[in-house]
């Protein structure tokens, strides 16, 4: 643990309202301020690392609202995963954890597989008998809510549909590698497919390597620093063998680890972060001829600015930019909408509670925005916020940036060739 | 903490809102005071006035002290309890009860975010002035026992403005009424205005009702550098003296500026010695006149660079190296000790030298930005806690600082309180019988000295 992060912290509380915990509890032990003075207690001897005091640092959702508002610069949601990583080093994997991010998540056709009977229990009808039935009540509780969450599968994962070169339509600008998250492929393949047709509208040819390998950023929810590394020392040999303008993602969560790679070592990793983009910061650069593409949505419309996107890489114009592109599109702002959804990796199925609440404040403000269609980027809040307006909102319709888009785009032939 | 006395204090406010485990209570030991901690006994977190008279009630009977505390974001040690005291967080008694639009009053319970009764009154068109820097999350309660200022309050005054009626829960547990919605009431000994800025030490706020105004109209913010800083001083007398109160009239000293540029690159020249950030508010008829004779007298003290914003986006850009000036000096070093001595507003040339100097003789970064309409300027060392004798030679400097604060017929703190940080410098500031007074009071109120004790006096 880096002794001067932790002395950052002048304790000015300026963290506090961005906290989503503290907003609920009003606890410090639940604040940015309270989790940064509770390591530091801890590497200085102050204080053991009681179970309680685990427990309250667990409750932190790592959304960083806190960093972006802090005007020293310290991260207290880096800093609690940075000491939980430490404390578990990668060995305190329970059985679930190590299944899933050791023997799952580094292998794609693994992955895949796995979600094979959860394919076959859709499409078979089970789901809805054991719906209908209430039988999940006889599941554990995590698993209860694991499947509540879970929208309808696509038939095949993107990964194994998508060739591995998309041309350009019209002359080529240039070459974009797709870097295709694990849950956009398997859940949301729709809003990867629109991103990779955007991305050839305006003259990209898109590359979507096929070995590429999950980022990485699961492995660290369990303290596991080596098989981060490993998937990053994969990916980044993976993209090197192409000639590439940019390394796209339309996943905010592995844009923000993408963008990490060259923080844990230097020269290729480095050279591979410069490259990485949210597919947003591609389009954004491209607004006056994306504009021309478009055809009107008259749509109310507002945007969840995921926390990966707005807070850990930066990015809050550009998905404005582009919705307010669309013709007869009106924006509504959401109040708060830098606000965490609850979701939060596993969050919502680790700490069932506090994600609630923080998911209902954030369908308040969507209520509130008189929207009909919401619109974020990262496949987390996707999953919740789909669940948490299937319940109390089903009018109010949820995309990803790039469906949206995608929804406005002329098709191509009426295009003007030139 | 006597256990019998523990779980009757878990029974008034129940076992989830008495937190007493080892974890909870390292982190309510500090506020955002550099360097001050202590180790409270118990951290309660009422829900109703009821419970608060409940507490005091039971602390009395045992002699146990109580700190109340907001968010703790005190800046002299005001909200960091004995060790072993009790230790009362106003956050959950939150409901704005009435915004009374006939009389121009709104009433809140102690806990309300300063910015949430804002954005409540402005929504109906009024207007609550005091912002002080930590408006979005200070609550009501700890603006109210710390008088807080902020950046209006050249035109618009401190909270103690605009405070009219105080329900406070007295040491012994006792209600105490005071003031409320007339906006003459000479009944008897004027307690509001000694309840305001009392710091925890006389009674505990559960009500709280201020005055309202009319939200102005419009607003126009300017944006002037000045090469010299003498020229910018007596730019600000004479703003003044042209008969022009600005709403907002910030500046930033030479080391501000550079870490500014440095951290943020918002276009500031390095070679200027002073930036004033100027806004205007009201009738957009006066305010545009207003902003011409702003400009003029500016130009006339030869500022090098002068903008007027075009729009609201124009005037958040201007407004941004302000606005980043404690981020900017705070990441330079990892300890940031933020004072706020304040000066009679003729006083600030002479003062920032005073400044410069002690910087200079004890070898310390000391950045300058603050109020520069109102006097109060805000020099905060840059060091680091680790370096004793850097930390030392910082205290020396303040020292300095502050005598000269006094000398000039100032004062050694414009808002931030007293609390613990600054009680060795009162008794230079109002002297013998200033501290006889106020400890009479301090008696008056709480015979057993067991409302947040150790503070001011």
């Amino acid at each position: 643990m880096d002794e001067v992060k932790l002395i950052n912290c002048m304790r000015c509380g300026m963290c506090l309202p961005h906290c989503p915990t503290y907003r609920e509890t009003f606890l410090e032990t639940a604040s940015p301020r309270g989790r940064v003075a509770l390591i530091r207690k801890v590497t200085e001897g102050e204080l053991d690392q009681s179970e309680r005091l685990l427990d309250y640092l667990s409750l932190c959702l790592d959304c960083q609202a806190c960093a972006s508002a802090c005007p020293c610069g310290v991260n207290a949601g880096e800093l609690v995963a940075e000491f939980s990583c430490d404390r578990k080093g990668g060995e305190g994997l329970n059985f679930m954890e190590d299944l899933i991010l050791r023997k799952l998540v580094p292998h794609p056709d693994r992955l895949e597989t796995s979600l094979a009977p959860l394919r076959l229990y859709q499409r078979t009808g089970l789901q809805r008998l054991v719906r209908h039935l209430g039988l999940l009540k006889m599941f554990p509780k995590p698993l209860e809510r694991m499947e509540g969450l879970l929208p309808t599968l696509p038939a095949r994962p993107l990964r194994q549909e998508i060739q591995e070169i998309t041309p350009s339509v019209g002359t080529e600008r240039g070459t974009i590698g797709f870097f295709l998250g694990c849950v956009m492929s398997l859940i949301f393949s729709e809003a990867s497919r629109a991103t990779i047709q955007l991305l050839t509208s305006l003259g990209y040819k898109v590359i979507t390597p096929k070995n590429q390998v999950c980022c990485g950023a699961p492995n660290m929810l369990g303290g596991d620093l080596a098989g981060l590394q490993t998937a990053a020392r994969t990916n980044i040999e993976i993209f090197a063998g192409f000639d590439l303008d940019f390394i796209v993602t339309d996943c905010g969560g592995c844009g923000a680890e993408l963008k990490k790679y060259g923080h844990h070592s230097e020269g290729a990793a480095e050279a591979f972060s410069a490259k990485v983009r949210d597919i947003s910061e591609v389009l954004a650069l491209h607004a006056d001829e994306l504009a021309l593409l478009l055809q009107p949505l008259p749509l109310k419309v507002t945007y969840h600015d995921p926390c990966h996107i707005a807070h850990c890489q930066g990015i809050r114009q550009e998905p404005r930019q582009l919705l307010k592109l669309i013709p007869e599109l009106s924006y509504h702002e959401l109040e708060a909408a830098d606000a965490c959804c609850g979701s939060a990796g596993t969050y919502n199925i680790a700490k069932p509670e506090m994600a609630d609440r923080i998911l209902q404040r954030k369908l308040d403000t969507i209520a509130a925005s008189g929207a009909e269609v919401l619109v974020t980027s990262n496949p987390g809040c996707l999953l919740q916020l789909k669940k948490g307006l299937a319940e109390q909102l089903p009018e109010v319709r949820i995309l990803h940036l790039t469906e949206l888009l995608l929804q406005s785009l002329r098709p191509p032939s009426s295009l003007n060739p030139s | 903490m006597d256990s019998s006395l523990l779980k009757e204090l878990q029974q008034i406010v129940g076992e989830q809102y008495a937190l007493s485990d080892r974890a909870s209570l390292a982190v309510y030991g500090y506020d955002s005071t550099p360097e001050l901690e202590s180790r409270p006994g118990v951290v309660l977190l009422p829900a109703c006035r009821d419970e608060v008279i409940r507490i005091m009630g039971l602390c009395a009977a045992a002699g146990v002290s109580v700190t109340p505390r907001g968010s703790g974001t005190n800046l002299s040690g005001g909200s960091i309890s004995h060790d072993q005291g009790v230790v009362i967080q106003t956050s959950r008694m939150n409901k704005i009860i009435e915004i009374d639009e006939e009389n121009l009053t709104a009433t809140v319970e102690p806990g309300v975010i300063t910015s949430t009764l804002h954005r409540q009154v402005e929504a109906r068109g009024l207007f609550y002035p005091p912002d002080p820097g930590s408006l979005h999350i200070s609550t009501m309660g700890g603006n109210v026992a710390e008088n807080s200022g902020g950046l209006r309050g050249l035109k618009y005054g401190v909270t103690a403005d605009y405070v009219m009626g105080l329900e406070t829960i007295l040491a012994n547990g006792d209600l105490l009424r005071t003031g409320g919605k007339v906006v003459k009431d000479v009944a008897g000994y004027n307690l509001n205005p000694l309840l305001v800025s009392s710091e925890g030490t006389l009674g505990i706020f559960t009500g709280i009702t201020v005055k309202l105004i009319p939200k102005p109209q419009a607003k126009i913010t300017m944006l002037a550098h000045f090469p010299a800083m003498s020229d910018a001083a007596l730019a600000v007398s004479a703003i003044i003296a042209a008969k022009v109160i600005p709403a907002t009239l910030e500046f930033l000293d030479k080391v501000t500026i550079k870490c500014v540029e440095d951290y943020a690159h918002v276009g500031l020249p390095l070679d200027v010695d002073a930036v004033l950030l100027i806004e205007v508010d009201g009738h957009p008829v006066v305010i545009a006149e207003e902003a011409a004779a702003v400009a003029d007298i500016c130009q006339k003290h030869r500022c090098s660079f002068f903008q007027t914003a075009k729009n609201n986006e124009e005037a958040l850009k201007l407004a941004t190296a302000r606005r980043t000036a404690l981020s900017a000096l705070a990441r330079l070093r990892p300890t940031t000790i933020l004072e706020d001595a304040t000066v009679p507003r003729s006083c600030i040339a002479a003062m920032l030298q005073v400044i410069q100097d002690a910087a200079k003789k004890y070898d310390v970064t000391i950045g300058t930005f603050g109020h520069a309409g109102d006097g109060n300027l805000h020099p905060t060392c840059l060091t680091d806690e680790r370096n004793q004798d850097e930390i030392k030679r910082a205290h020396q400097a303040f020292e300095v600082i502050f005598d000269a604060a006094i000398a000039m017929g100032g004062t050694i703190t414009g808002e931030h309180g007293v609390g613990l940080a600054k009680k060795k410098y009162l008794p230079r500031l109002v002297g013998e019988s200033g501290v006889r007074v106020m400890r009479g009071i301090k008696k008056a109120f709480d015979p057993q000295g067991i409302l947040n004790p150790g503070k001011v006096v």
